[in-house]
């Protein structure tokens, strides 16, 4: 271990030593006493807010009282698990949440690798930078901005959006508390906020194919169509299985803030999400126990769904996220 | 790629560029509309709908939003949890990402799964908000922080980032003397300035963004970050749920005045984005590439 080698560290894993004894593992572990020194306050912030809550999940089997803690609250078994599945409510909200996943899978996630085609396909340096710069810009924008300026786009006193309606003849719409144009308002700002954004990992891996396969398919006659039909495409493809996976996996998982940004008395029917009714129902009705239930659900379902997709994408022959 | 001079691929080209002009336009117009919006007045929005530029200028609103201290306060919050938390957070995701990154270091492979295993499964939003709770960090401006301190994301694009640095450099420094601080502070940080740009970037969006955690864990209104605050004005105010905060013998406020706070809450993180921008591109695709 000791030679000096000017070889990156990504190069494949040696595999693990083993010790002649002990006493060679403490000499090295005290030779790199000033590396785990530095990974103190990362481990710490990890085990507080990470796997102190994943202890907290069992306050789902047991009555939890504020007061009497997670040793003193009295346990419950299944009891709130099972009325997850008995309770109108949820299942509604579990509709809910499969739509606007369904919505996302659907609708938004082919977006990113059309317009990174798009851009790719464009001529000149300087236009696919100034486009690329515009289209990123709405990612760093937070939810509550993204909602805020549609909101005043749409609202029914002097909103752009309804002025144009009423200009050209139709008649104004309550965009903001019709149930109706709840499901289209979020993806349409899910698109607007994510798309430019979400192309630059395909710009990166189309930016690795090889130039020479576009020359000779052109030496074979092929139109740019074709190109990007059976060069960027199919070089794409192991990225494109990798998000999609990542994507599935955080099926019941849409985001608290833009969903309840949107959710009001009017269109709860429809807009009331797992994430959200976790926190209706936990922090505003204290139901500790119920809702922390409803969240480990939510947990154990990305977990098995990450997990067999995975398992899937590696036996159809393409490369897993982990 | 060589230019393709063919009728066809002019045709492909020109098509392609016409459909991109519009995707960029559609979506920047929402935000000219409403930053033209903030710098009229109130009438000649409401005369004038379709403004993008305005006729008539005016600062009417900046006075207004500014005439009492809550807005200030509540930028003075966002900016300070903006810089102070993402200071902290680069300097404990540099340590652990440069730990992890040497191939050196023993049961590395049992901290990277554990760091990976918090982005696959997670305890939820109320065993978080208990131990939030428990630790007594309610109502104070480090549970803006603290609790999404780091982010596995950004800490793994750091470590990979660390880990084509050639060890070489290291091995040297090593050798003139250099202990692993000094090796991490001297040599690899200012070697992976793109990647400390882009994280840092990642991070004070993240910081500036802080609505979730603060509606979470703030109960003080004083302590309100600018985007809860905008939520008040813009989200509350557009006829939505009158039961909530806002009692309904206050009217609404102007439009002018909603866009107004707007443009105050984007405008610090679109200004740093120029500076950061030719970085984070690059340094993004270093670190998540290799992943």
């Amino acid at each position: 271990m000791q030679e000096v080698t000017a070889r990156p560290r990504t190069a494949p894993e040696p595999k693990p030593k083993r010790y002649k004894s002990s006493s060679e593992l403490k000499k090295r572990l005290w030779r790199n006493k000033l590396l785990y020194v530095m990974l103190i306050p990362g481990v710490l912030y990890f085990i507080i807010f990470k796997y102190l809550p994943m202890y907290g999940l069992i306050i789902s089997f047991q009555d939890y009282k504020p007061y009497q803690g997670i040793t003193g609250s009295e346990w419950v078994g299944m009891k709130h698990f099972s009325r997850l599945f008995t309770e109108p409510d949820f299942l509604n909200i579990l509709g809910n949440t499969l739509i606007l996943f369904g919505m996302n899978i659907l609708i938004y996630f082919p977006i990113p690798i059309i317009l990174a085609l798009m851009l790719n396909e464009l001529r000149g340096t300087f236009f696919k930078r100034f486009f690329q710069t515009l289209v990123y810009v709405p990612h760093f924008m937070s939810w509550v901005i993204v909602v805020s300026i549609s909101f005043v786009m749409v609202t029914m006193d002097g909103g752009i959006i309804n002025e144009l309606l009423a200009y050209f003849g139709f008649s104004k719409i309550n965009f903001l508390l019709s149930p109706g144009w709840f499901r289209p308002m979020y993806i349409i700002q899910v698109i607007w906020r994510e798309a430019g954004w979400g192309t630059i990992i395909y710009l990166a891996s189309i930016a690795a194919i090889d130039p020479g396969l576009y020359e000779a398919s052109r030496m074979d006659g092929a139109g740019r169509l074709r190109q990007v039909w059976h060069i960027t495409l199919p070089a794409i493809r192991g990225v494109i299985i990798t998000l999609f996976i990542l994507k599935i996996g955080s099926v019941l998982d849409l985001g608290f803030e833009h969903v309840y940004l949107l959710l009001n008395s009017m269109n709860r029917e429809v807009a009331e999400i797992i994430d959200t009714y976790v926190y209706t129902a936990g922090l505003r009705q204290g139901q500790f126990s119920y809702s922390t239930a409803i969240g480990f659900f939510k947990s154990i379902v990305g977990l098995i769904m990450v997990m067999t997709v995975n398992k899937v994408s590696k036996k159809i022959g393409e490369e897993g996220v982990y | 790629m060589v230019e393709d001079r063919t009728i066809s691929g002019r045709i492909f080209s020109a098509v392609n560029f016409t459909l991109l002009a519009i995707i960029a336009l559609v979506t920047v117009l929402p935000f000219v509309h409403v930053v033209a919006g903030s710098f009229t007045t109130s009438a000649e929005l409401a005369a004038n709908k379709f403004v993008l530029i305005p006729k008539v200028w005016s600062l009417e609103a900046y006075k207004f939003i500014f005439s009492t201290n809550t807005i200030f306060r509540a930028l003075g919050v966002s900016i300070g949890v903006t810089l102070v938390g993402t200071v902290f957070s680069m300097f404990i995701t540099a340590l652990m990402a440069y730990g992890l990154s040497r191939r050196d270091l023993d049961g590395r492979r049992v901290f990277n799964f554990l760091v990976v295993f918090t982005m696959l499964f997670h305890g939820g939003m109320i065993p978080t908000f208990l131990v939030v709770k428990e630790l007594g960090l309610i109502d104070s401006y480090s549970a803006l922080i603290l609790p999404s301190a780091i982010s596995a994301f950004n800490m793994i694009i750091l470590k990979n980032f660390f880990q084509n640095i050639p060890e070489g450099l290291e091995e040297s420094a090593k050798i003139d003397g250099c202990n692993d601080f000094g090796i991490l502070f001297k040599i690899v940080l200012p070697l992976s300035l793109p990647s400390i740009a882009t994280i840092s970037l990642f991070y004070a969006v993240t910081y500036w963004n802080t609505y979730m955690s603060a509606i979470l864990y703030l109960d003080d209104s004083a302590k309100w970050p600018i985007q809860v605050l905008l939520r008040q004005i813009v989200v509350l105010a557009s006829g939505m749920d009158h039961s909530a905060t806002l009692d309904g013998t206050v009217p609404p406020p102007d439009q002018t005045i909603k866009m107004a706070v707007i443009v105050v809450a984007t405008l610090p993180i679109l200004m740093v984005y120029p500076f950061l921008q030719k970085h984070f591109a690059k340094g993004a695709m270093l670190g998540s590439m290799k992943g």
